[in-house]
């Protein structure tokens, strides 16, 4: 029996606590803790020592004292930074660009998302099943074609689409709309099917039922979306690495990586905290919003 | 009695009494169809044109100007670093995402573990690098593993251990790099699977424990069975995620030491933006897809089955 | 005016017929209840009156205006759902007031007419609350509110009590007779129970397949079933069918249930059965109200005989029991001191003046 006792004892999982708990269970409690600090170690250590980094001074970074510490703490890079053009460019052209993205994401994506899992037209499952596939098509394959295609309409129209920001207005979305759709449908097919016939007998036509009951019932469901979107939109290397170049136009991540690294000379310090500042609005979005970017995440997860 | 209604944003159609049902269900394939449109036009637009218009750009020369057919997947197939290509791209996947998946499944089950206040804390600690830009936190390891100054090597040195060349050597580098990838999606596993595994009925576990299982046989017969289907479907989502990574390995080592861990991705953008030769990048990129839809196609087939057993 | 009519009214889904052509008149104030077990076509006869399912064939009028192509909007309906379906980010009021506002009433009209709604359900101090801050019966009213405040000329109710506990049944059920008393709106009220079918119908309509078996009053379905499905359908704890075969010696006829029990016949029912003595396939039909303990005095019709009870259920005002008789198992309804007892034995009396004779082979009431 007491081998009974330990093995039901290593998984309490959400079981209400009895009175005290036997001596098992506090050691599977401990064990558990004891592996999860390890790896939030491992989760947390970079961007900790990002921090750490970030407030160093270059004489501090190249000298022989423990990397793990701060000795002479500053805020030099951090002033550097906040105050140099080129960097609240890079984060204004990321900023303009993820706004964008997301408004223009959300506006395709909640209707069509209500129309394929609402109202079942002709093709709706295949065209579901579609936006699920387009995931399959890396965007490591589209970046080289959509770049010649480009150069291409250039020499149609004249209008110069490479090297321009407001061109990843068009990529980003097709990155972020068919998981914002993803995870709409999985929100909307929550609803209770009565709640679209009672609107529809109550006289509702389908863009009313759309606004006044869908979005705001499934209301966590598109800061979800929003959020996603935001974060990988924000957080976007390849295409504009390849379709953006002079430094007036670059973003976030690209900017910090070519500016920064001029040459052979790796500026530590301002690098730590260019990436750091650049991955703040991610996590402070994340910090503040965290219930909803995680049910955005495992709404499909429950259902398999 | 008669009432105009104005039907949908952007058809304006007075309804009428003895308008047909017909109609009516025209009208709402038509405001559906008007609600999607957008979706499809980007996606054909901007997915499935380029995506075939890659399949033409492969049968270029390197100016774009004459066909040569399938000669510059000949030339490729010539050339040894396409190979170690292909081997470095399955291998970093694979591993990476075996790693991922177990890393990811064993802190779910810790987490599920412990009583459910804590474990919002816990699990808002540990999603954080998912979140971090991947750009942003590759500079972090890049750092970290610096020739002259990592911080690694430092803790090493004092256990006697010699400086590692994390990116210096072409084995360590590809360690690098898969660690990296693991570090940054082991967390969504984790999430995924701490979802799945707050879905798996208690009861099932505890008439296990009464038929005398202990915790490893409820694992692999209870839990595991349960969580079939997220299972694969995460590991699909991250093959792919993974195999087609970018940001990584170009920022860590940019394909280096002497193209050691160039994977399709960072070769293609090498050859096709850095190197000018376009169809020949657009070659490179292309040979993801069967490898991709061989693992889509046999992951997805497991997901139906079971969906049929179920 | 609001009377409701279907004509031949057909509902196929690919090669499934879920109604089969059935004809209904209602008329202006009724209220009349559609009842039938599980997949009997209820449900889908009325989405087609409110606009929710095609109709594969047949008309349906509403106010003498034929709907088939009129949208669920324009037919002037209210529906009360099974899961209420309120809208969850609404206040009680908002959630009324919806389908008033899509119409642009002016807003002292649609106070109105909510605060007149809400006071017939007494819903009053509700009218800020959001739905999930209310209990099940709280829901159902303002459900039910939604539907009185458009001021339809139908009102359609989808199993409305289903989902509510039984004690709370019991009360709602009650609310709902009332309302229909002071509202007086045509009601078309869907159910499985047929408890509910009997005390708040004017009339019930008994579908079972696709079909409609009997409409009739509730008094009527019970007494005077027409065919065996609605016999054993309308009234709990069910009739008992029982095998027999039909006796005549001389002008009297008697019911032969096994060779020990015969029962003779009613005078006033023999001519009607007379025709019947060759029937092989004979049930006898009698409700458990009608078998009862034997007393020391016996009205003409009733018969006695010794039954081995199986099983006895105490209800407190009285007491099931079950024996078997030729191998049917039949219930029968007792005083509670009358004295039995599991695998005791009892003399009872069947009152056959209440018997029915149902053809096994057409499950038709002769």
């Amino acid at each position: 029996m007491a081998t009974a006792d330990a093995t039901i004892a290593a998984r309490p999982a959400s079981r209400p606590r009895y009175g005290s708990m036997s001596r098992d269970r506090r050691w599977a409690l401990r064990w558990s803790y004891f592996f999860l600090v390890l790896f939030a170690i491992f989760f947390l250590m970079p961007p900790i020592y990002m921090l750490i980094t970030s407030l160093k001074t270059s004489a501090e970074i190249s000298a022989e004292t423990n990397p793990w510490w701060v000795y002479h703490p500053t805020l030099a890079n951090y002033v550097e930074l906040l105050t140099s053009p080129s960097y609240l460019t890079y984060f204004r052209n990321s900023a303009i660009v993820s706004v964008f993205v997301v408004t223009l994401t959300m506006l395709i994506s909640v209707p069509a998302a209500f129309a394929l899992s609402r109202m079942k037209f002709w093709g709706s499952a295949t065209l579901a099943t579609g936006i699920f596939l387009t995931y399959l098509i890396p965007e490591t394959l589209l970046f080289l074609p959509l770049f010649k295609m480009f150069a291409t309409f250039n020499e149609w129209t004249g209008i110069q689409l490479i090297n321009k920001w407001w061109v990843l207005l068009f990529l980003y979305p097709t990155l972020t709309v068919p998981f914002a759709t993803w995870i709409m449908i999985g929100y909307f097919s929550s609803i209770p099917k009565e709640l679209d016939e009672a609107a529809l007998i109550d006289g509702a036509t389908w863009s009313q039922t759309l606004t006044k009951i869908f979005i705001p019932v499934a209301l966590p469901g598109l800061i979800a979306a929003t959020i996603f979107t935001f974060t990988v939109s924000w957080a976007q290397f390849l295409y504009p690495l390849a379709f953006t170049t002079s430094a007036d136009q670059l973003v976030l991540p690209v900017g910090i990586i070519t500016s920064l690294i001029k040459g052979d000379v790796f500026n530590w310090g301002q690098i730590m905290t260019g990436a750091l500042l650049g991955a703040a609005p991610p996590l402070i979005i994340y910090a503040f919003l965290m219930d909803y970017y995680i049910a955005g995440l495992t709404a499909g997860a429950t259902k398999g | 009695m008669v009432e105009a209604v104005i039907q949908g944003g952007e058809i304006a159609v007075p309804a009428r009494r003895r308008s047909g049902l017909r109609r009516t269900m025209q009208r709402k394939s038509t405001i559906a169809f008007f609600m999607t449109l957008p979706l499809i036009l980007l996606i054909a637009l901007l997915v499935l044109y380029p995506a075939l218009y890659s399949l033409h750009l492969a049968t270029l020369n390197k100016s774009m100007e004459r066909f040569v057919g399938l000669n510059n997947f000949l030339f490729l197939f010539k050339r040894e670093t396409f190979w170690m290509v292909v081997k470095q791209s399955c291998i970093f996947a694979i591993t990476a995402v075996i790693f991922k998946a177990i890393i990811g499944f064993i802190v779910a089950h810790f987490v599920h573990n412990i009583p459910a206040k804590g474990q919002r804390k816990w699990r808002g600690m540990l999603l954080v690098p998912w979140v971090i830009p991947p750009a942003m936190s590759t500079l972090a390891w890049l750092w970290l593993f610096d020739p002259s100054y990592s911080a690694f090597n430092w803790i090493l040195a004092h256990f006697g251990v010699g400086p590692v060349p994390w990116t210096g050597d072409a084995y360590w580098a590809r360690f690098s790099v898969i660690l990296v990838n693991i570090w940054i999606g082991a967390p969504f596993f984790m999430i995924m699977y701490l979802a799945s595994l707050k879905s798996v009925p208690e009861q099932l576990y505890e008439a296990a424990a009464i038929d005398g299982a202990n915790w490893w046989q409820r694992i692999w017969y209870v839990t595991l069975p349960m969580m079939r289907n997220i299972i694969a479907i995460t590991a699909l989502f991250s093959l792919i995620v993974t195999f087609a990574n970018f940001d990584i390995v170009r920022i860590l080592t940019a394909g280096g030491p002497i193209d050691k861990t160039h994977v399709f991705a960072t070769w293609a953008f090498w050859l096709g933006i850095q190197g000018g030769d376009i169809p020949l990048g657009a070659s490179v990129s292309l040979f993801m897809v069967p490898i991709l839809a061989i693992a889509a196609i046999f992951i997805l087939r497991d997901i139906t089955k079971r969906g049929n057993e179920a | 005016m609001a009377e409701v009519r279907l004509r031949k009214i057909v509902k196929r889904y690919d090669e499934v017929e879920a109604v089969r052509g059935i004809d209904l008149d209602i008329a202006d104030h009724e209220f009349v209840v559609l009842v039938g077990p599980s997949g009997c076509g209820k449900s889908t006869t009325l989405r087609m009156i409110a606009g929710l399912e095609d109709i594969t064939g047949g008309e349906i009028l509403i106010g003498g205006d034929v709907v088939n192509d009129v949208p669920p909007k324009d037919r002037d309906i209210a529906m009360v759902f099974q899961n209420y379906a309120l809208y969850p980010h609404m206040t009680v009021y908002q959630n009324m007031s919806f389908g008033l506002r899509l119409k642009r009433y002016p807003k002292a009209e649609i106070k109105k007419r909510v605060d007149e709604a809400a006071r017939i359900l007494d819903i009053k101090e509700l009218l800020e609350r959001k739905p999930k801050q209310l209990s099940g019966g709280q829901r159902q009213r303002v459900a039910m509110g939604r539907a009185i405040v458009r001021n339809p000329k139908v009102f359609l109710f989808d199993e409305p009590l289903s989902n509510l506990d039984a004690k709370l049944r019991v009360q709602m059920r009650t609310e709902i007779k009332k309302v229909h008393q002071q509202v007086r709106t045509t009601t078309i009220y869907v159910t499985h129970d047929q408890v509910e079918a009997m005390t708040l119908a004017d009339r019930v309509v008994v579908m079972n397949n696709g079909n409609i078996e009997q409409v009739g009053t509730p008094h009527q379905l019970y007494h005077d079933p027409r065919t065996r499905f609605v016999a054993g359908f309308i009234g709990s704890p069910a009739m008992n069918f029982i095998p027999c075969r039909m006796e005549q010696s001389g002008a009297d006829l008697a019911v032969r249930l096994t060779d020990a029990l015969t029962l003779p016949v009613p005078p006033a029912r023999a001519d009607r059965y007379r025709g019947h003595v060759q029937n092989g396939k004979l049930l006898l039909g009698l409700r458990p109200e009608h078998i009862t303990e034997a007393g020391q005095h016996l009205d003409p019709g009733e018969v006695p005989f010794e039954a081995k009870l199986e099983v006895t259920e105490p209800m407190g005002m009285e007491t099931l029991v079950y024996f078997p008789i030729n191998g049917t198992q039949v219930c029968g309804r007792v005083n509670p001191n009358a004295g039995a007892r599991d695998g005791g034995s009892l003399r009872l009396a069947a009152n056959l003046n209440n018997m029915h004779l149902i053809d096994a082979a057409s499950g038709q009431v002769i």
